[in-house]
């Protein structure tokens, strides 16, 4: 008898499936142990991260809210992923799109509602999308490596806008406080059910949709697709692959870039400091898990949510340190991409006698 | 004769295909066995079963009376089985010899680089093969990077060596030396596994001939038993080879004059030197040449992949002699290029999608900006029946076609539009006869109904069967026209080694 483990040619969709979820089970498993050690029984945690994330209206709402600039994040990532190019700038990405929604909202004088929101919204695509077009012109133009490009990109756009809130978009009246001043009612999203649940989130999806449909239904999506699968096969069929790359790092940072106009618009109704605490990178891992397709983002984004929310609360209640909880999201994490391997190997039992 | 290998009742399915059904043969020692079959009839899966790379669904494989189970290639080397594989496994920039320790296991940290050195200068003496250790990868022949992936199997040991279609890729000449090679090893009392679609070639050097059909076995005959004829009906039965007859109607109209065209490639040569060509409406012009003598430089500058650094291409009246891809397919060039893989296909997508590549943003696949899915599977369906490609399930992406049928695609995608000429490398390379002979079929058409192609081949056979003219080619200059109802074998041979002809032509 003896262990083998196997290259398998095709992995069928159910397995692809199934996996990811197994794995999120064996990251329960792990994690229990975890809790244990610390004196706390894991089912009755597992239960509070449920009941606290999803079991109330409040608590639905609070996971709805994270869940929204996830999505958004994620699927900009994913969709420079679709052409193989590695967007590792969402994060400030948001920042400058909030940055460009901020000064619509606190400087333009716009009077009416829905053109404060139509142009706060291009105001941070479009800033988004011209700070990640920067790494698409240079990656296009002479192939710089576009992952260092967006990167190091990330700093530069949260210091900027450190630089803004310290001095000269400080709110006078705010105390000395790093903050822009409040918006007014104009700049501000819908809120629902008297919670912090805003529509950013019915946005979030409907961009979701838009993308989807972008990528499997129309001519440019299927340009895309090609260039991520052979890049000379395109440019030999006509495609002008440097415009393309130009263009899907656009769209990508622009797609970040709103949820920067969501989380200021929705949520925070001012610019501050740490306005995405770590959102940008988040969405790396759900592009990544997500398998590239928009519902996948849309789904791993909530579960993400929820994890965000329950964790919070195991922290209130039982004193958690805060280690617990990203030594959780670790595990989840680690088991997911472990199960990568169970896609694409497969361990077997052989019988004796067996050679090799 | 004692057989080494034996295959039993082999089976191996992918999702939705059946690629081999029941496939038994045996291999003796110090034979050379010819696999033979239509594209997509099973041969690469088998190879790939036996080196373990997939695994059979049922059957056994017995080496030598034991039954064996390999999980990877790793396990069916230390067996003594290796695979040359059509796409070389090299490091282009490492030297010969680097590349060549590279695939040895147990090379000490501390090796003594002459003990290496020598043993496989012995192995390179011994087969005659002209190849310097130290000359780095990139700077070789198709033909002798080959050499390399065969040194490594024989440093290794192995015993039965499989060769699936290594002859696709190389000259005549190359081939030539190959079969030598073949046969000393063969000597020697190790076994092959010979892969090829050319009849010459299977009549030349096999044995024994293997016949799959459909994933099965369908017959073995033994050398003296069998011809050109009997193999061919074995394997296509009663579907017929294409037949086509070519009218001869060449206008004088000019639809591509290339004048004074120079070329250099990265390494700072010539590949074109002052090339003139010219290329009548509705004619097909053959290119013929030793393989490096400009052939690719040329299709490369004509469709748009490799800018010229002197002279003009005029397309009719239009000047084409520096645009890209794009302008140069509006201009009306079609392509089937010699690096299939590289630059011809889009893997992961589907047959549907690669059969567009170029005609995605044309009106009949695409409504607004939306892509018109429905005439694109319409279309997809169209070229399935007519060039009889096996595709699999829909959606099946390309790569898991065998590479015949991936050859195809790129013919169909490419005749599609019907373009106003065609430059053709090597089109049938990798097709079985019967392809071969609809894709002649379709170039004699695409020529009646007035396209002009330019063929650039390196079976001389097939250049004078199909050729209005032929033009030769030797060091990236036009040497002269010929005919070939008129001209012989041997003027041509003449003619490519470079000596101008008297004034025949
Ligand atoms: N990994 C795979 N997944 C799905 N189908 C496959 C896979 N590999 C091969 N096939 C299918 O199995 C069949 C046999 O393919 P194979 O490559 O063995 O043909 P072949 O005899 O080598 O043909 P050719 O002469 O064109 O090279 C084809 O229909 C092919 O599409
Ligand atoms: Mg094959």
């Amino acid at each position: 008898m003896k262990l083998v483990i196997e290259r398998r040619e095709i992995s069928s969709a159910l397995l692809r499936f199934s996996a990811p979820v197994a794995s999120i089970g064996i990251a329960l498993f792990v994690a229990g142990f975890l809790l244990l050690a610390s004196g706390v029984s894991p089912l009755a945690a597992y239960r509070e991260i449920i009941i606290e994330a999803l079991g109330s209206v409040y608590g639905l709402s609070e996971t709805l809210v994270k869940t929204t600039p996830l999505i958004f994040a994620g699927l900009g990532v994913s969709l420079a992923f679709r052409m193989q190019i590695w967007n590792i700038g969402a994060e400030g990405q948001i920042y400058v799109g909030a940055m460009g929604a901020t000064w619509v909202a606190l400087f333009s004088g716009i009077q009416n509602h829905w053109m404060m929101m139509v142009a706060m919204f291009f105001a941070a695509f479009f800033c988004g999308g011209l700070w990640a077009g920067v790494a698409g012109f240079l990656r296009a133009r002479w192939q710089v490596n576009e992952v260092i490009v967006t990167l190091l990109m990330n700093y530069i756009a949260i210091l900027w806008v450190d630089y803004l809130i310290y001095g000269p978009w400080k709110d006078p009246k705010g105390f000395n406080f790093p903050l822009t001043a409040q918006f007014s009612d104009t700049a501000r999203l819908a809120e629902y059910f008297n919670t912090r649940m805003h529509s950013g989130f019915f946005l979030a999806l409907f961009c979701a949709l838009v993308l989807y449909l972008f990528i499997e239904r129309t001519v440019w999506g299927y340009e895309i697709k090609v260039i991520g699968s052979n890049q000379k096969a395109a440019q030999y069929a006509g495609m002008n692959t440097g415009l393309a790359i130009f263009f899907v790092l656009f769209l990508s940072g622009a797609i970040a870039g709103i949820a920067g106009f969501s989380e200021v618009a929705g949520l925070q109704h001012r610019l501050q400091h740490g306005i995405s605490p770590g959102y940008g990178y988040t969405a790396i891992i759900i592009a990544w898990l997500a398998k590239r397709s928009a519902i996948g983002v849309v789904i791993v984004s909530f579960l993400m949510g929820v994890l965000l929310v329950g964790g919070d609360s195991l922290q209130l209640l039982w004193q958690l340190p805060v280690a617990f909880v990203y030594a959780f999201q670790g595990l989840i994490l680690f088991f997911l991409l472990a199960s990568d391997f169970f896609i694409i190997y497969r361990v077997k039992l052989i019988k004796g006698g067996a050679h090799a | 004769m004692s057989d080494i290998l034996h295959i039993e009742n082999i089976r191996k399915t992918f999702p939705g295909v059946i690629a081999l059904d029941d496939v038994s043969f045996s291999v003796a020692q110090g034979e050379i066995h010819t696999l033979l079959g239509e594209n997509g009839a099973g041969k690469s899966t088998l190879m790939n079963v036996l080196t373990g790379l997939y695994h059979p669904d049922r059957g056994h494989i017995r080496i030598a009376g034991e039954q064996i189970h390999f999980t990877s290639p790793r396990d069916s080397l230390a067996c003594g089985i290796g695979m040359v594989h059509q796409h070389f496994m090299l490091v282009p920039a490492h030297s010969v010899f680097e590349n060549i320790l590279l695939a040895l296991d147990k090379v000490p940290n501390f090796y003594s680089r002459k003990t290496y050195q020598a043993k496989i200068q012995k192995l390179i003496d011994e087969f005659d093969l002209d190849l310097d250790l130290d000359t780095p990868v990139w700077k070789l022949s198709i033909g002798a990077q080959q050499w390399i992936e065969l040194i490594k199997l024989l440093m290794r040991d192995c015993q039965l060596l499989i060769l699936d279609e290594p002859t696709a890729v190389l000259t005549p000449q190359e081939s030539e030396r190959l079969f030598n090679v073949l046969r000393k090893l063969r000597k020697q009392g190790k076994s092959i596994i010979f892969i090829s679609h050319k009849m010459r070639e299977v009549m030349e050097v096999s044995d024994r001939v293997t016949i799959l059909k459909k994933g099965r076995s369908i017959a073995t005959r033994t050398r003296g038993d069998f011809d050109e004829s009997i193999l061919a009906s074995l394997m296509i039965g009663k579907d017929k080879i294409p037949q086509w007859q070519k009218t001869l109607q060449m206008s004088d109209e000019i639809v591509l004059d290339i004048q004074k065209l120079s070329v250099r490639n990265d390494r700072g040569l010539s590949d074109l030197d002052a090339f003139n060509l010219q290329l009548k409406k509705g004619e097909i012009l053959g290119i013929a040449g030793v393989a490096g003598n400009g052939q690719k430089a040329l299709a490369e500058v004509l469709t748009g992949l490799k800018n010229t650094n002197q002279g003009r291409i005029l397309a009719g009246q239009k000047d084409i002699t520096n645009s890209n891809a794009r302008y140069s397919y509006i201009a009306g060039i079609a392509h089937i290029p010699e690096d299939r893989k590289t630059i011809g296909i889009a893997p992961d997508m589907s047959v549907d999608e690669n059969l567009i590549m170029k005609s995605f943003k044309s009106g009949s696949f695409r409504n607004w900006i939306f892509q018109n899915k429905r005439a694109i599977r319409r279309n997809a369906e169209e070229k399935i029946e007519q060039f009889a490609i096996k595709s699999g399930p829909d959606g099946t992406p390309l790569r898991y076609l065998s590479g015949g049928n991936i050859q195809k695609v790129i013919i169909a995608r490419e005749l599609s539009e019907h373009p106003a000429v065609l430059v053709a490398l090597y089109p049938t390379r990798g097709l079985d006869i019967g392809s071969a002979g609809y894709v002649h079929k379709v170039i004699a058409d695409g020529a009646d109904r007035g396209m002009s192609t330019i063929l650039i081949a390196e079976d001389l056979d097939e250049l004078l069967k199909l050729s209005d003219r032929i033009a030769v080619m030797f060091r990236g200059q036009l040497v002269g026209y010929v005919d070939p109802r008129k001209t012989t074998r041997e003027e041509i041979g003449l003619m490519m080694s470079g000596e101008t002809p008297g004034d025949s032509a």
